[in-house]
């Protein structure tokens, strides 16, 4: 194994109600539903109309400029709506689940066994391609790419993110089997990001490198930055750690199986666990009756807090949702709020009390806790990004469109999720991740 | 309190577009955020948000500067019943107390002119009122001599606000800081009455003085080639100068707030001493040399160490140099704007002959720079990226 890679910079951010490492089995669900949404750039195109049976596994839509790019049914059963929004978008594409609809029979083979272009095309089939994503941009990889290498991260540090090495518990070959599935797609190794005393250490036909350090270390892109960092029309390929066990699966039963474990956090639920569910789950299925009792308002968020979406309970999980968060909206006013001693205030500032509490943990909402400014402090996003970027004078460089700025400043190796803890800290409340998607999408309009 | 907050929301309507007092839109929305925290939760990207906010940011640094206004105030009263020659008989209290009356109506005056003008131009354009002014409006009165006319505060006030910030477009796009943009004004402006004897002591038409007083700054004195002060004083605060620069010990206090807090980016502070301090060096290293006029030999071989108590220098080193807006924005860029500060706050002020204080057209012309600075650190970042792209494809 090699030596650590320890990393100073970044914020853990503690907040209360982290899952217990308990697991519960959720009954299947009577509705599922997949967000084309999700995705972003995409230009969906429909595969199938309301009212059609469809199996796990059949394709429900796919990518109007890639149409090899499919997204198929995470389970079997009647399509029951197609909901749009405005201008007809399409934002879900729902599906009764039935158990006798089965699932749609792929090839059950040793990946190893297989050639590159035969796993490529299984992925590609089975509708599971969309869970590898492509750097620069975070957006789903392109089959005809040859990518130098594909990383996974196998821990995530973000706030109550869940721990991996419990929800892989007994899955590991089925992991490895993913990882040797994914070794296929590239000339290059397949590289696992682990953390001390990780479970993946055991892992083959890896290379494994360990971090140590506050969050974002666990992102991915930090993990690439601070290894083999990323640089012009160079392109890596990135899969999450529960997305590779769809792959192994896919290969050992010969079956599409979205079956995954999301983690319920958050100081708004009453019992905090992990639950067995299924991709594309109702929300409701997931966090009713297991919320605290509560007469203010509560956010629930898709993913964590620094990223993730906000839901409604009558929503539908993500594809890539890993957990849901409930945390107070906090859509209430604060008298004299900013002149708080602040004990029971976090902040990545020095300038509250709850510094002087490092162990404690907090319950935080979703008030801004203050007004939007122009940039005023300077030296606050630096002490948060582990990489080599200047991050204010990157998303600088996005606010003037200068796409040369964008490129010599590293817009090829972040998304959102590296500079979250940014906006979190900003004094000035700057939309951070919204400025950066935007550049990302100007340069892929740009430059493809 | 819910009183408050019920007529705030009541009167919301009345200040919207449309409503009968929508011209108040901006001063209404300024009181009720700076009373509570608006209840606005996030829409996009991160859910959570730090409690810090520009209000706290800004009265951070009010707190901070607490210290050299009060010192500043007993400085006051202590330097006017020196002159006069009733120290010994004076109390505590009512040397204090003098300094306070004479101090106040400055502060006030520098509050009431910006925010008013602060005010008037968020309603114009639009936007939430700013926090800027709450350190600026602390600052001005700071660095102005004590005996300065209420309505040259005025003045200089609004000039600072106008045009040091928001023809720039408000907090956060200023180029100079705006407290040394009114103090630079006055100077120009009103050479006159802002320098010489009569502005730094206020004798508050005492008819007597006594004997050997000048009213001059311990500075002017050395430019003259005589040394008038002990360095303890100076260190304290008890010489003439500015109402809140002179005392060396309270602006540290007001440092270590901010650097524990931090607020204030202690590398500038670091640098900006140590640039002053080798220019100091420098200058004792040139004392000896034959062709100096005697006065200049003394002012240059004054200890090094002499130039960071005395004058602006820790005042501007602190508070002004620190102001995150109009200094340099990248780690590197801050230690060489620092720096270049303090040495060419001490260049100015003892080769200039016509001014013996350098701090205050130092971080402005530093300020100017700023930009620059950032400019070829920037750019050396991005040269270091592109050669690993270079590195890269050999290793490959």
């Amino acid at each position: 194994m090699s030596e650590v890679i320890r990393l100073k910079k970044g914020l853990n951010i503690k907040l209360k109600g982290s899952a217990e490492k308990v697991l519960e089995k959720l009954p299947v669900p009577a509705t599922v539903a997949l967000k084309p949404t999700d995705f972003p750039g995409l230009t969906p195109k429909l595969s199938v109309k309301a009212d059609a049976e469809v199996k796990a596994g059949d394709a429900l839509f796919y990518d109007k400029y890639h149409p090899e790019i499919v997204f198929t049914a995470p389970y079997g059963g009647k399509v029951l709506s197609i909901n749009r929004g405005e201008r007809r978008k399409i934002l879900e594409i729902v599906i009764e689940t039935s158990k006798s609809a089965g699932s749609v029979t792929f090839k059950k083979a040793d990946p190893g066994n297989l050639s590159g272009e035969e796993v490529k095309e299984q992925i590609l089939k089975s509708g599971l391609w969309p869970f590898i994503k492509k750097r620069p941009y975070g957006v789903i990889a392109l089959p005809d790419q040859k990518p130098l290498a594909i990383y996974i991260s196998t821990f995530d540090t973000a706030p109550l993110a869940p721990d991996y090495n419990f929800v892989l518990e007994g899955q590991m070959n089925t992991f490895q089997t993913g990882v040797n599935a994914l070794a296929k797609l590239t000339e290059g190794k397949v590289f696992l990001g682990v953390n001390s005393g990780s479970a993946f250490t055991t892992v083959k036909n890896v290379e494994i490198n360990t971090f140590d350090g506050p969050h974002p270390a666990g992102n991915v892109g930090v993990q690439i930055a601070n290894t083999r960092p990323l640089n012009k029309g160079e392109v890596v390929w990135t899969v999450n750690v529960q997305d590779v066990l769809f792959i192994g699966r896919l290969f050992e039963k010969g079956e599409v199986d979205m079956t995954r474990t999301v983690a319920l956090a958050g100081s708004e639920v009453s019992a905090p666990k992990y639950y067995q569910t299924i991709v594309g789950a109702p929300v409701s299925a997931i966090v009713g009756g297991k919320l605290v009792e509560a007469d203010y308002n509560l956010r629930i968020i898709g993913g964590n807090v620094l990223t993730g979406n906000k839901l409604k309970t009558q929503n539908y999980c993500g594809l890539y949702d890993n957990m849901i968060t409930v945390i107070p909206e906090g859509d209430e006013y604060e008298f004299v709020g900013w002149a708080d001693p602040g004990f029971n205030k976090f902040s990545a500032s020095k300038t509250f009390f709850g510094k002087l509490f490092p162990k404690k943990e907090y319950t935080l909402n979703a008030n801004l806790h203050g007004g939007e400014r122009a940039f005023v402090m300077s030296g606050q996003y630096e002490k948060l990004v582990p990489m080599d970027i200047l991050p204010v004078h990157l998303l600088k460089a996005v606010l003037v469109n200068d796409i040369d700025k964008m490129e010599q400043l590293g817009i090829y190796e972040v998304i959102e999720e590296d500079l979250a803890l940014c906006e979190y800290a900003c004094t000035s409340k700057i939309e951070v991740q919204k400025i950066l998607r935007e550049g990302i999408n100007l340069m892929i309009k740009e430059l493809g | 309190m819910k009183f408050i907050k019920n007529f705030f929301e009541k009167t919301e309507p009345l200040v919207q577009k449309g409503g009968k007092y929508h011209w108040l839109q901006s001063v209404h929305d300024g009181f009720f955020t700076f009373l509570y925290t608006p209840k606005s939760t996030s829409k996009t990207g991160t859910h959570i948000h730090d409690y810090i906010d520009l209000k706290r940011t800004m009265s951070i640094v009010v707190i901070a500067l607490l210290p050299a206004v009060l010192m500043g105030m007993y400085n006051t009263g202590f330097q006017h019943f020196k002159a006069i020659g009733e120290l010994a008989s004076t109390g505590f209290f009512e040397i204090f107390l003098f300094g306070l009356i004479k101090v106040l109506p400055i502060i006030i005056v520098s509050y009431v002119v910006g925010l008013g003008i602060e005010f008037v131009f968020a309603q114009l354009r639009g936007h939430e009122i700013q926090e800027g002014f709450l350190v600026s409006g602390m600052l001005i009165p700071l660095v102005m001599p004590i005996e300065t006319p209420l309505w040259m505060i005025a003045v200089a006030t609004a000039f600072a606000v106008v045009f040091g910030k928001e023809v720039f477009g408000g907090t956060g796009m200023n180029i100079w800081n705006p407290a040394l943009v009114a103090r630079a004004f006055l100077f120009f402006a009103y050479p006159a009455q802002m320098s010489g004897i009569k502005v730094w002591v206020s004798l508050s038409n005492a008819d007597k003085v006594v004997d050997g007083f000048t009213g001059a700054t311990p500075m002017a004195d050395a430019a003259a080639g005589n040394i008038t002060y002990k360095a303890a004083d100076a260190f304290f605060g008890l010489i003439p100068g500015s109402i809140g620069e002179t005392s060396t010990l309270a602006i540290l206090i007001g440092a270590v707030f901010l650097i524990v807090t931090g607020i204030g980016n202690w590398k500038i502070m670091v640098s900006t001493i140590a640039g002053g301090a080798v220019m100091g060096l420098i200058l004792n290293a040139f004392a000896g040399s034959a062709g100096l006029s005697p006065e200049s030999a003394v002012y240059f071989g004054i200890p090094f160490w002499h130039h960071l108590i005395l004058g602006g220098f820790m005042f501007g080193a602190i508070f002004m140099t620190t102001d995150p807006v109009s200094a340099a924005q990248t780690d590197t860029g801050k230690w060489i704007y620092g720096f270049l500060i303090g040495f060419v706050a001490i260049l100015i002020r003892v080769i200039n002959p016509a001014y013996p204080e350098g701090m205050m057209l130092s971080i402005l012309l530093m300020n100017t720079f700023a930009p620059l600075i950032d400019h070829y650190v920037v750019k050396s970042h991005i040269k270091r990226r592109l050669k690993r792209v270079i590195v890269k494809e050999q290793t490959a």
